[in-house]
C-alpha cells in the first residue's frame, strides 16, 4: 500500500525538480497524443521544441520567442503576486483586451497627429484601462464580498463583446473598405511600438516584462510587503495578525495584475498585432495562468516558464504547418503540462512511502 | 480473570516514522468499571484510543472484547461491537441539526421523527436536556458534548470512551457529567476515561493505567493516591512549582471600556460591554469555556479588528482605531491560541516567522527591505532563551511539536519587551515541562513591570499565576476578583454555571 | 401576445430550453460543492460533454446515446480532477482552471472532424392534448425529454440531499471532513463520487447544447455557460430549488437577448450579447450584499483538501 506522509518542511529539491519532471512527463504524454493523431511523436516533439531554437529558420523563430513570451511573462508576473495571496484573478484576458482598447483609442483619437508624447500617453491609458477593469472585481469583493473568481471571469466575456463592438463600430477604420478592424498602428509612427533591436523581436513590451520580473522578485522576496502577501496566501489569519488589511490586499493584487495585463495588451496592439480586431485576443490571459503555476509563482521561474510556453506556441505553429498537427493539440499539450505540474507538486509537500500489506 | 474482562489489551504497538506512539501497551477493563488512561500530552493516549475505536490499525498486539478477538477495521465495526466514543473535538457538524448529528453517528438510525423522540427520552433519563431540532453551531460547548454522549448512548454501548471530556466544561457541568457517567457504570457500561486532570480522576475512576512516552509505566487505584503522587507517575519525576514572588502592581497600562463587537463568524459569539483595567506588573487571568469570546477578545485587543472610539486605551492613549503593528509600536503584543495558522505560518521557517510580529520593535527590516541575517539571529535568540527544541531556525513551524512551537511563539513576543502582553491558551496541548517554562516566563515578564493578560480554560493555571480573575461567558466579562481565596465553586458560577441546567441542579440539591 | 416586438409565449417557451444546459451543470456542481469540493472546471467538463455527446450521437445515430456519451465524457474529465485533488491533494482552484483550459483544447481537437455536421434530431415529446392548451401548452408541454429530465433531476437532488441518508453523509463530509472521518465515513470516496456526478451532469448539459440548442459543434461553444453554472450555485445559496430559479433567470435573459436581436432593435449585437454575463455579475453582487451579514450557506469545508493525519 502507498501512504502519503506530510513533510515537516517542504522539500526544496522537489520544488525545483517538479517543473522539469512535469515537462518531461508532458513530452511523453504529448508524444502519445501525437502518435494517436497519426504523427511521428519524436518528429513532432523535435519540431515543437528543437527546430524553433536550432533548426533551419531558427533566427526568425528566436525573435518570435520574445514577442510571444513578453505578454505571457508580463501578465503572469502580476497574476502570481495575487495567486500567492490567495486572490484569484482569472480575468487577465479581459484586462488585456481593455488595456489594448484604451491604448488604441488614445492613438486613434490623436490620428494623424505626430507627437513624442503619444506613445507614453498610450502606455498610461493601457495601464489604467487594465487597472480599472481589474478594480471592478476588487471593488465588488471588498464592498460586497462577491467572488473575484467569477466576476473577473465574467468580465472576460464582457470585454470580448466590447472588443467586437469596437472593431465593428466606433474604432472601425473609415478607410478599411467596410472590413471590421481599426487602422493599423504599425503604420502610425508615433503610436507604433517598434522592434527596438533589429532581429531580436524585443519591443517595449519585452523591456516591460523584464522590469516586471525584477520588480516582482524584489517585492516578493526582499520586501516586507511581499512577505505579508505570501503570509496572506499561506495563512489568512496570521496575515491579519501581522497587520495585513484584507481589503487593501485585494485592491493591490487585482490592481497590479490588471495593470500589467493592460500593459501587455497595449504593447501587443501597438506592436506585433497592430490593430484592434474582434479576434485580437489570442488567449494570453489564460495561458499566463499556466505560466504562473509552471514558474511556481516565482518571478524567475515565470521568466523561464514564459519562454517555454512561447516555444510551444511557435513550435505548435510549425508543427501545424509542417506536420498538419491541429492547433488545438498544442492547447491540450499546455493543459497536460499544468496537470502534471499540479500532480507532481505532491512530492514537494508529501513523502511517499510503500508499506507492507500487513498494515 | 481474563474471561470476566470486557476489554483486554496485550502488547499493543503502533509506530509512525520517527516516533513510536505506543509500545507494548496492555491493560484490562471490567464491565461497569470506570478506567482512567492517564498521561501527558504526547504520551500516546489518543493513538491508543484510536486503535480501540478502529481509526488506526495497530502494528502488533491483540485486543479482546468480551473474550472475543477484536480487530475493528473501521469505526463502524467498533460501533457494531459495542464500543462508542465521545471525542474531544472534531466530530460534530455545526451546520447540521442535533438529530442529524446523532443520526450520522449511528449505524442504522430510525426515521428522523422517531429519532427526535428517542433523543428527548434519553436526554431526560440521563439529565442532559437537548432539543433535537436545534443547529449544533448554536449550542454551547457543554451542550455539544451532550450531543456526542447521547449519540453514544442511543447505541447501548458496552464500552464508552471519553477523550478529555471536561476540558470544555464548567465545574458545575463536570458534576452533572460525572453523575451521568456513574449512573451508566452502575448499569454495567464500562467507561474508558482519558484525562490529565488528576482531581477528576481521583473523584471518578475505579482504576487507572498511566502512560508515559508511549509505554505503560504503572497502574493504580486513583483514590488511594494523592494528586501529587499521580502527577509524578505521569511526568516521571519531581516537577518545579512556579515562582510568583516579587511583584507589585503599578499604574494602569491597558483599559478597556464597554467594548462591544459583532461576531466574527456565523456561529461565533459577540463581545458585549467588556470592561477591564490591567495594571503594570499584574497578571490578569480570564477564564471561561472556549467559544465564549476568547478568540474575539484577543483579536480585538491585538488590533486585528477596530472597535468603537474610546473603547481601548493603552498607556493613556486611545488605540481603538489602530491596527496590530501600530499597537505593537506602542508596546502591546499578543499571542493567539491557534499556533499553526494564526500565531505562526505553518510552512514558513522559524526565521521567517519572526517577521510576522517582530519587525516593529526589532530591527529586522530597513526601509521595508528584509534583513534575513537579523531575522535569523532573532530566531536563534528565541530558540536559545526559551529552550525551543529544533534542528535549527530554518525548520518550518509545522515541524515543531506543540510545546516547542508554543515556547517559540511566547518567546518571540516576550523577547520584544512588551508593556502589555495578551496570551490565549498559552499551555493548551503542551507537555508539563514546557507549560511550566511558559508560565514562569509570563510571571517573570510581569515582575519586570509589564501587564499580562492570560486567557485560559485551565482554571488551575489561572489560580497558579494570576493576581486577579475575570470570567468570560457569552461575550460578557465579569468584574475581577483577587485569585487568593477564590473557590472552584465560585469560579464555576462566574463561568455561567451549568447551561440551562439550573432546575436539574436544584433537584440534585433537594435529594 | 406581442410586447415591443417580442412574442412573450415564444420567449417563455424558449426559456426552458435555453436554461436546461446550465441547470444540469449547476445541479451537478451543487452536489460536488455540497461534498466540499470546489470544481472550477465546469466549463471544461461541459464542453467535453458537448463534443463527446455530439460525436457519440453522430456516430451511433442515436441522440439518447449521444447524451450518455456526453455525460460519460464529462465524468471522465471530472475523474482527472478527482485524482489530482483527492489523491494528489493538488490545489482545487488551480486544478479546476487547468481542467477548463484542458477541456477547451481537447474538445477542439476531438471536434475537428465534426464541424458543419448536423446531429440526429431530438424530437419534442408528444404530450397529446396537453400541448394544445392555449399559452400553457406551448410554454410548458412542447419540449423534448431532456427538459423534463432536468427538472426531475433537480427534484431528485432535493430529495437526495434533504431526505436520504446518503445525502446526509454527503452534506456531513462537506461540512467537516475531519468529523466525518472520525465517525468512519470515507471522505475521499464520497467526494470522488460527488465529482463524478457533477462531471456527468455538466457533460449532459454540454451535450444538450450541441445536440439540441444550437444544434451543431463549434469550437468554444459553451461560451462561459460553465462559469455561469458556478455562479448560479453561489446565487442559489447551495439549494437545489434555488438553482432552478437561478438557471431559469439566466435562461430567460439569454432567450430575451436573442429575441431582441431578432426583433431588429437598434442596439448593437455585441452589447446585447454581454447581457447574460453582466446580469450574472449583478445578481452575484446583489446576493453577496444581502448575505453579507446573514448566514453563509457555503459548506464549511468547501475547497479544502483532506488528508487523514495519523
Amino acid at each position: 500500500m502507498i501512504v502519503l506522509i506530510k513533510r515537516p518542511t517542504p522539500s526544496r529539491f522537489w520544488a525545483y525538480t517538479t517543473p522539469l519532471l512535469a515537462v518531461l512527463a508532458t513530452m511523453i504524454a504529448g508524444g502519445l497524443l501525437f502518435a494517436a493523431l497519426g504523427k511521428n511523436p519524436v518528429e513532432a516533439i523535435k519540431v515543437i521544441f528543437w527546430d524553433p531554437l536550432f533548426g533551419a529558420n531558427a533566427a526568425y523563430f528566436r525573435s518570435q520567442l520574445l514577442v510571444k513570451a513578453a505578454p505571457l511573462i508580463l501578465i503572469a508576473a502580476g497574476l502570481a503576486v495575487g495567486f500567492r495571496a490567495g486572490i484569484w484573478n482569472i480575468g487577465a484576458e479581459g484586462q488585456y483586451i481593455i488595456g489594448a482598447l484604451c491604448g488604441a483609442s488614445v492613438a486613434l483619437a490623436a490620428y494623424p497627429a505626430e507627437s513624442a508624447w503619444l506613445f507614453p500617453a498610450m502606455v498610461v491609458a493601457g495601464l489604467l484601462g487594465g487597472f480599472l477593469w481589474g478594480m471592478i472585481p476588487a471593488a465588488l469583493r471588498v464592498v460586497f464580498g462577491t467572488s473575484e473568481i467569477l466576476v473577473s471571469l465574467m468580465l472576460v466575456y464582457v470585454a470580448q463583446n466590447l472588443l467586437a463592438y469596437a472593431a465593428f463600430g466606433p474604432l472601425k477604420n473609415p478607410q478599411g473598405y467596410g472590413f471590421p478592424g481599426s487602422r493599423n498602428l504599425q503604420q502610425y509612427p508615433s503610436a507604433h511600438n517598434p522592434e527596438l533591436i533589429a532581429g531580436t523581436g524585443a519591443h517595449w513590451g519585452v523591456v516591460a516584462a523584464l522590469i516586471a520580473v525584477i520588480g516582482a522578485y524584489v517585492l516578493m522576496h526582499r520586501h516586507i510587503a511581499g512577505f505579508r502577501i505570501r503570509v496572506a496566501g499561506e495563512a489568512p489569519r496570521a496575515a491579519r495578525f501581522a497587520g495585513v488589511v484584507p481589503a487593501r490586499l485585494v485592491v493591490t493584487c487585482l490592481g497590479l495584475s490588471g495593470a500589467l495585463a493592460g500593459l501587455a495588451g497595449l504593447f501587443e496592439v501597438s506592436g506585433p498585432n497592430g490593430q484592434i480586431t474582434d479576434s485580437f485576443n489570442a488567449g494570453y490571459g489564460f495561458t499566463a495562468i499556466i505560466v504562473a503555476f509552471l514558474g511556481r509563482l516565482h518571478p524567475l521561474g515565470i521568466l523561464l516558464a514564459g519562454l517555454l510556453m512561447a516555444l510551444t506556441y511557435i513550435g505548435g505553429d510549425m508543427a501545424q504547418l509542417m506536420l498538419g498537427l491541429p492547433a488545438a493539440a498544442i492547447q491540450v499539450f499546455q493543459g497536460m503540462l499544468l496537470f502534471f505540474l499540479l500532480g507532481f507538486d505532491l512530492l514537494t509537500n508529501y513523502r511517499i512511502r510503500m508499506t507492507g500489506a500487513h498494515a | 480473570m481474563t474471561g470476566t474482562m470486557l476489554l483486554d489489551i496485550v502488547g499493543l504497538r503502533k509506530a509512525y516514522p520517527g516516533v513510536v506512539a505506543n509500545d507494548d501497551v496492555g491493560f484490562a477493563v471490567a464491565p461497569g468499571e470506570v478506567h482512567a488512561l492517564l498521561g501527558e500530552n504526547g504520551a500516546g493516549k489518543s493513538t491508543l484510543v484510536k486503535m480501540i475505536y478502529g481509526l488506526v490499525k495497530p502494528d502488533a498486539g491483540t485486543m479482546r472484547l468480551m473474550g472475543q478477538p477484536y480487530e475493528p477495521a473501521e469505526p463502524r465495526a467498533a460501533r457494531a461491537a459495542g464500543v462508542a466514543m465521545v471525542f474531544q473535538h472534531f466530530s460534530l457538524f455545526e451546520a447540521l441539526s442535533v438529530a442529524e448529528n446523532v443520526a450520522l453517528g449511528m449505524e442504522s438510525p430510525p426515521p428522523m421523527r422517531d429519532l427526535a423522540r428517542r433523543i428527548r427520552e434519553i436526554s431526560t433519563t440521563y439529565g442532559l436536556p437537548l432539543d433535537p431540532a436545534r443547529t449544533v453551531g448554536d449550542l454551547s460547548a457543554g451542550e455539544r458534548q451532550r450531543v456526542e454522549i447521547i449519540r453514544c448512548l442511543l447505541q447501548d454501548p458496552k464500552l464508552l470512551i471519553m477523550d478529555e471530556p471536561t476540558s470544555v466544561l464548567t465545574p458545575q457541568e463536570v458534576e452533572i457529567l460525572f453523575h451521568t457517567l456513574r449512573k451508566l457504570a452502575a448499569e454495567g457500561t464500562a467507561i474508558l476515561y482519558i484525562s490529565h486532570k488528576l482531581e477528576e480522576i481521583r473523584a471518578l475512576c475505579d482504576s487507572a493505567t498511566i502512560l508515559r512516552g508511549g509505554k505503560v509505566v504503572g497502574s493504580c487505584i486513583p483514590r488511594e493516591k494523592t494528586a501529587r503522587e499521580l502527577a509524578e507517575m505521569m511526568v516521571g519525576g519531581e516537577f518545579a512549582a512556579t515562582d510568583r514572588a516579587g511583584r507589585s502592581l503599578g499604574a494602569p497600562v491597558l483599559e478597556v471600556r464597554a467594548l462591544s463587537l459583532a461576531p466574527m463568524s456565523q456561529f461565533g459569539p459577540a463581545l458585549r460591554e467588556v470592561s477591564l483595567t490591567l495594571r503594570a506588573g499584574e497578571v490578569l487571568g480570564i477564564g471561561g469555556v472556549a467559544g465564549n469570546g476568547q478568540e474575539e477578545l484577543l483579536a480585538t485587543l491585538a488590533g486585528e479588528r477596530p472597535s468603537a472610539p474610546g473603547t481601548v486605551i493603552l498607556k493613556g492613549a486611545e488605540v481603538a482605531h489602530l491596527g496590530p503593528n501600530e499597537r505593537r509600536a506602542m508596546g502591546l503584543l499578543s499571542a493567539p491560541e491557534e499556533r499553526l495558522g494564526h500565531a505562526a505560518v505553518p510552512a514558513m521557517s522559524l526565521t521567517e516567522n519572526t517577521l510576522l510580529t517582530g519587525t516593529i520593535r526589532r530591527p529586522l527590516i530597513r526601509q521595508g527591505f528584509i534583513d534575513m541575517g537579523a531575522a535569523k539571529s532573532f530566531a536563534e535568540e528565541i530558540i536559545t532563551a526559551f529552550d525551543v527544541r529544533t534542528p535549527g531556525a530554518h525548520v518550518a513551524a509545522r515541524a515543531l511539536s506543540g510545546g516547542n512551537l508554543q515556547k517559540y511563539v511566547i518567546g518571540r513576543e516576550v523577547l520584544q519587551a512588551p508593556d502589555v502582553l495578551i496570551v490565549n491558551q498559552p499551555t493548551w496541548g503542551v507537555d508539563a515541562a514546557a507549560a511550566a517554562a511558559i508560565r514562569q516566563a509570563l510571571l517573570d515578564l510581569a515582575a519586570k513591570g509589564a501587564g499580562v493578560i492570560v486567557i485560559s480554560q485551565d482554571l488551575d493555571e489561572l489560580m497558579e499565576i494570576a493576581d486577579n480573575f475575570c470570567a468570560l461567558y457569552e461575550g460578557r466579562l465579569s468584574a475581577p476578583r483577587p485569585t487568593e481565596g477564590l473557590t472552584l465553586e465560585e469560579i464555576g458560577l462566574m463561568l455561567g454555571g451549568a447551561h440551562g441546567m439550573t432546575d436539574v441542579l436544584a433537584k440534585e440539591a433537594a435529594r | 401576445m406581442i410586447l415591443g416586438g417580442i412574442d412573450i409565449i415564444v420567449l417563455s417557451a424558449t426559456l426552458m430550453a435555453a436554461s436546461t444546459p446550465v441547470l444540469l451543470a449547476a445541479t451537478g456542481e451543487l452536489i460536488a460543492e455540497k461534498a466540499g469540493v470546489l470544481n472550477l472546471g465546469v466549463e471544461g467538463m461541459m464542453i467535453m460533454g458537448a463534443v463527446g455527446g455530439f460525436a457519440a450521437a453522430t456516430v451511433t445515430g442515436s441522440p439518447v446515446l449521444g447524451f450518455v456519451g456526453g455525460a460519460l465524457a464529462g465524468a471522465v474529465l471530472a475523474m482527472v480532477f478527482a485524482v489530482l485533488t483527492q489523491v494528489f491533494l493538488s490545489n482545487q482552484t488551480a486544478t479546476g482552471l487547468a481542467l477548463t483550459l484542458f477541456g477547451l483544447g481537447l474538445s477542439a481537437l476531438i471536434g475537428k472532424g465534426y464541424e458543419g455536421v448536423r446531429p440526429p434530431p431530438t424530437p419534442k415529446l408528444d404530450l397529446g392534448p396537453l400541448a394544445d392548451i392555449p399559452v400553457l401548452g406551448p410554454v410548458l408541454f412542447s419540449h423534448d425529454w431532456v427538459v423534463y429530465a432536468s427538472l426531475a433531476l433537480v427534484a431528485g437532488t432535493w430529495v437526495f440531499l434533504r431526505r436520504s441518508r446518503a445525502g446526509l453523509i454527503l452534506r456531513a463530509v462537506g461540512e467537516s471532513h475531519d468529523a466525518a472521518h472520525a465517525l468512519g465515513y470515507r471522505v475521499i470516496a464520497v467526494r470522488i463520487a460527488a465529482l463524478a456526478f457533477g462531471g456527468a451532469m455538466a457533460g449532459f448539459g454540454g451535450a444538450y447544447l450541441s445536440l439540441v440548442r444550437v444544434p451543431q459543434w463549434t469550437e468554444g461553444m459553451t461560451a462561459g455557460a460553465g462559469w455561469i453554472a458556478l455562479a448560479i450555485v453561489v446565487f442559489a445559496s447551495w439549494r437545489p430549488e434555488r438553482v432552478l430559479i437561478g438557471a431559469y433567470l439566466f435562461g430567460g435573459i439569454s432567450a430575451l437577448q436573442l429575441q431582441l436581436q431578432a426583433a431588429g432593435y437598434a442596439i448593437p449585437v455585441h452589447l446585447l450579447s454581454m447581457a447574460p454575463y453582466v446580469l450574472t455579475i449583478v445578481v452575484l453582487v446583489l446576493l453577496s450584499a444581502l448575505h453579507r451579514h446573514g448566514a453563509q450557506a457555503a459548506p464549511a469545508d468547501l475547497g479544502r483538501s483532506f488528508h487523514a493525519a495519523r
